[in-house]
């Protein structure tokens, strides 16, 4: 399997050979920046057609068609009205607040999208306590809707933010344990490592049982997280029109609604990492014919083509199923999914002790 | 003994006119107490409307009133000659839906009605100079001009209150300094039109809701007194717009019986497989859009499927798929297309499928059944005391289907069921619902292959004058029950035409129902209520 380390590390030498040490480092955070931004919004872009596609598939539509072959180009016409539109200054709102709201989810989706294993060698952030990193950062994200809300003097973004809050502070347990969980299977918090660990078959076969149980929460509790359906309450349009982004208009919305997109990615991607193997073929021990044929299957197709099939489920679920209430989201998980997944984390320590994984 | 007799027992100076429903006239001072007699002797439970009135030398107003045990209907007329103030005793605290209609006599006639705890106008705005329906009102733009600016708004309601023999007018405030009071609406996406419901809510917790409504007034009622009769047929396309050939089908009725006619048999069923039609379109757009209130965004798809079929239908045989105007005086304005009975058979064959779908996808869901059940529970007594009829009070237990308790046209001849579920919820609201569109498909079934060939329409003349009198009629709209009261003086104009529409008393009840919900509660009771906002305004 290819592995991108070779490229990366061409690119570095052939930088060091005519610059000093420093500018090295400078210009290569500006090349992995400005990939990572060109790759967020592309990514992002795709997720909005793919959405559509999808969620006109279910609904018996045909979703966009007539921007381009197949609509493909109506996303990028959306992009560009949004990116003209103007800027609403409203009275009364906290503006400094107000406009950092969008920045702070922004970044915290960035920054989470930026631990995700590429491919093999294409890891941009790469320390041992990886994943404990992206939950932290992932997290701060709460604290831009909540901001949002409270500055835009609205008492429907209020509500919302409020709902927010309560939700997103909630669900980061379950996700947290979840990942726990298969942190304890995997035996380190270092993504590579993780990738790795699941060389000779993914986790959701190799930890059986407590892996599915981890699983079925995280995908649960990461839909929660994305604020998306049946979890969208703090956006829930019946109830209070848009929520915390109600008063967002042009770019400032386009941020909101980019991360949203991009946390369905990085949710499905953190899945596809901690159970589907990350980047890492299909390897089933014995049939090597059919294992070295997977090898040849490039690693960031493998690894995005996961994380799109779960991104899949999601949107799935927020296709079909109706709202629910914010008693009935916070029963959910303190009542259900939390003493569930300690259980469950439990459950997996022994069989990590006694050795009955395959 | 029979009840005139009775009634005139209890007041000596009570007068009576017969007639198809027995009027009881009875002075001011008496009429509150007559109104309790009625209520708790005789059982007429069910306050159906108040028609204010102006004859000329007097201001008063009409009390239609049933009994719902065995759905006799009474009705009380009382006035007051003093134009400057007139008064009449609330009866508020007997009927809870009388709250809301009195406002609207207020707003309409200025009657004021003493002991009503909310005395403010209903629809127009709180400026608004005198009272439109009043035949002495003064049409005068310049009295009443376009405002360029906000409305003015007012937190202030009045009780009106007798003290030594005066009136007295007491100021009180609709919600205290502290509340945190939420406008859901007027452009709100779960009002389904320009409804505003003034929140007032504690962390996610409802208070108080005060409906404001008349966004879409457009005095229909007011219209209807300067145009002949032909001419009102097409407002009743304009209120419910989804029951809009049922409540032509009422409006229609109520003419041809004060002309004495009756439409050919051929119109009649026509009519009523048009009006089953509606109910199924109305039923499936109700489902569609309470999911998507509901966040099950994808039901709304496949609901409208069905609807679209019916409205292809109706497009073909009416020339329109909104307003369609079809029903006239006398009959139909044009015979059905040749391919309508294909096309309905089809559409029969479908529903019972579709039905099936919806419950697969819907009424199971785990998440569905802790959204709905229990939430909004309107009990059976309450459900009478605001008047809540249709699909809705049936929910409630109360067999209110005005196809059985007062048949029209050849609904005495259709075996179908009245669907009456007892738990109140606004899951009970949504299954019957669900339930009553397989009862118009089983109702269409009978009459599909049985349309009598003949004339559509009756010979009716081209100017229609109604003798003088009053005529009172209910038809089953796709939300309940709808009236329509006309008082003729022999011109070709009606005297008075008053609607009674279901969605007015639904909106009222909302209140009632969400106090202790949650703001999500308040989007799934008032969507299984399932009001339409110009049914509201008029």
């Amino acid at each position: 399997m290819f592995n991108f380390s070779i490229v990366t590390e061409w690119i570095h030498n052939l930088l060091a050979s005519f610059m000093p040490g420093w500018l090295t480092t400078t210009a290569e955070c500006v090349l992995i920046g400005v990939g990572l931004l060109l790759a967020y919004s592309l990514l992002a872009l795709f997720y909005i057609y793919y959405e559509r596609k999808l969620c006109a598939f279910i609904q018996c539509r045909l979703g966009p068609n007539r921007v381009g072959p197949m609509g493909l180009c109506q996303v990028f016409a959306d992009m560009f009205k949004m990116l003209i539109k103007e800027l609403i200054e409203l009275k009364h709102t906290d503006r400094f607040l107000f406009a950092l709201a969008p920045y702070l989810v922004i970044i915290a989706s960035v920054l989470s999208f930026a631990c995700l294993p590429w491919g093999r060698g294409l890891q941009i952030i790469n320390f041992n306590i990886g994943i404990f990193f992206l939950i932290a950062v992932s997290s701060i994200g709460v604290l831009g809707i909540l901001l949002a809300g409270w500055s835009s003097n609205n008492k429907y973004t209020l509500i919302g933010a409020m709902r927010s809050g309560a939700q997103m502070v909630s669900y980061e347990l379950s996700v947290g344990l979840s990942i726990m969980t298969m942190v304890c299977l995997a035996g380190t918090m270092s993504i590579p490592g993780i990738v790795e660990a699941q060389a000779d078959g993914w986790f959701i076969f190799t930890g059986h049982i407590p892996a599915i149980i981890a699983f079925i929460i995280y995908l649960i509790a990461g839909t929660a997280e994305t604020n998306r359906g049946p979890f969208d309450l703090p956006e829930a349009e019946s109830e209070l029109t848009a929520g915390y982004h109600t008063e967002y208009s042009g770019i400032h919305f386009g941020f909101f609604y980019l991360a949203e997109y991009l946390n369905l990615f990085i949710v499905s991607g953190v899945a596809a990492l901690m159970f589907f193997g990350g980047w890492m073929p299909l390897h089933i021990p014995g049939w090597e014919g059919f294992n070295d044929i997977m090898n040849y299957i490039p690693s960031p197709i493998w690894f995005i083509g996961k994380a799109i099939a779960i991104s899949a489920i999601i949107i799935w679920f927020k296709w079909t199923f109706p709202r629910l209430r914010i008693d009935q989201l916070l029963k959910l998980e303190w009542k259900y999914l939390l003493p569930i997944n300690l259980f469950n984390l439990v459950l997996m320590v022994l069989v990590v002790v006694y050795n009955l994984h395959f | 003994m029979n009840i005139q007799e009775k009634i005139a027992g209890f007041f000596p100076e009570a007068s009576f006119e017969e007639g198809e429903i027995l009027r009881i006239c009875i002075p001011a001072e008496k009429f509150h107490e007559l109104a309790k007699t009625l209520r708790d002797e005789f059982g007429y439970d069910y306050l159906v409307t108040i028609v204010g009135m102006d004859w000329g030398e007097s201001l008063g107003c009409l009390y239609y009133l049933m009994n719902t045990a065995d759905h006799s209907q009474i009705s009380i007329k009382t006035s007051t000659t003093d134009r400057e103030q007139p008064a009449i005793d609330s009866v508020a605290d007997l009927w809870r839906i009388a709250v809301i209609f009195e406002r609207e006599v207020y707003d309409f006639y200025g009657i004021i009605f003493v002991n009503n705890p909310d005395m403010r106008r209903l629809f127009l705005n709180i400026d608004w100079v005198g009272y439109p329906l009043r035949k002495d009102y003064d049409e005068n733009p310049e009295l009443n001009p376009v405002s360029i600016e906000n409305e003015r708004q007012s937190d202030e309601t009045y009780v009106w209150k007798r003290e030594n023999g005066k009136l007295v007018k007491h100021t009180e405030r609709v919600f205290n300094d502290d509340d945190f009071v939420v406008n859901i609406g007027p452009q709100h996406p779960a009002t389904h039109g320009v409804l505003r419901f003034r929140t007032a809510i504690d962390g996610e917790i409802i208070k108080k809701i005060d409906v404001y409504m008349g966004y879409i007034h457009r005095g229909v009622e007011k219209l209807c007194e300067n145009l002949q009769y032909q001419q009102t047929l097409h407002f009743m396309d304009r209120l419910d717009y989804f029951s809009a050939h049922n409540y032509h089908h009422g409006l229609c009725l109520c003419i041809e019986k004060a002309m004495g006619i009756e439409a050919p048999r051929r119109a009649q069923v026509i009519r009523v497989i048009m009006d089953e039609l509606s109910r199924i379109a109305s039923h499936c757009l109700f489902i569609g859009t309470y999911c998507m209130d509901l966040g099950a965004t994808t039901m709304l798809f496949y609901t409208l499927r069905v609807r679209e079929q019916i409205l292809d239908i109706m497009e073909r045989t009416c020339g329109a798929r909104m307003t369609f105007n079809y029903s006239c005086i006398g009959g139909l304005m044009a015979d059905i297309h040749p391919d309508f009975v294909k096309d309905v058979k089809e559409l029969l064959a479908i529903c019972p499928k579709n039905v099936a779908e919806y419950n697969k996808l819907f009424t199971g869901n785990i998440i569905t059944k802790g959204r709905l059940e229990g939430v909004g529970v309107l009990s059976h007594d309450d459900a009478i005391s605001y008047g809540i009829t249709g699909p809705s009070g049936r929910a409630s237990g109360w067999a209110c289907d005005v196809r059985k308790t007062h048949p029209y046209s050849i609904y005495p001849e259709l075996k179908f069921e009245q669907v009456v579920r007892t738990e109140g919820d606004s899951m009970a609201r949504f299954k019957n619902r669900m339930d009553e569109i397989q009862q118009s498909v089983d109702i269409i079934n009978q009459l599909i292959d049985n349309i009598p060939e003949g004339d559509y329409c009756a010979k009716v003349p081209k100017v229609i004058k109604l003798p003088e009198g009053h005529w009172f009629q209910l038809v089953e709209g796709c939300r309940g029950l709808f009236g329509v009261y006309i008082e003729s003086k022999g011109a070709a104009q009606p005297y008075r035409l008053k609607l009674v529409t279901p969605c007015l008393n639904l909106a009222s009840v909302v209140d009632h129902i969400t106090r202790g919900d949650k703001i999500a509660d308040l989007i799934t009771i008032g969507g299984s209520l399932d009001y339409i906002v110009p049914d509201i305004d008029r």
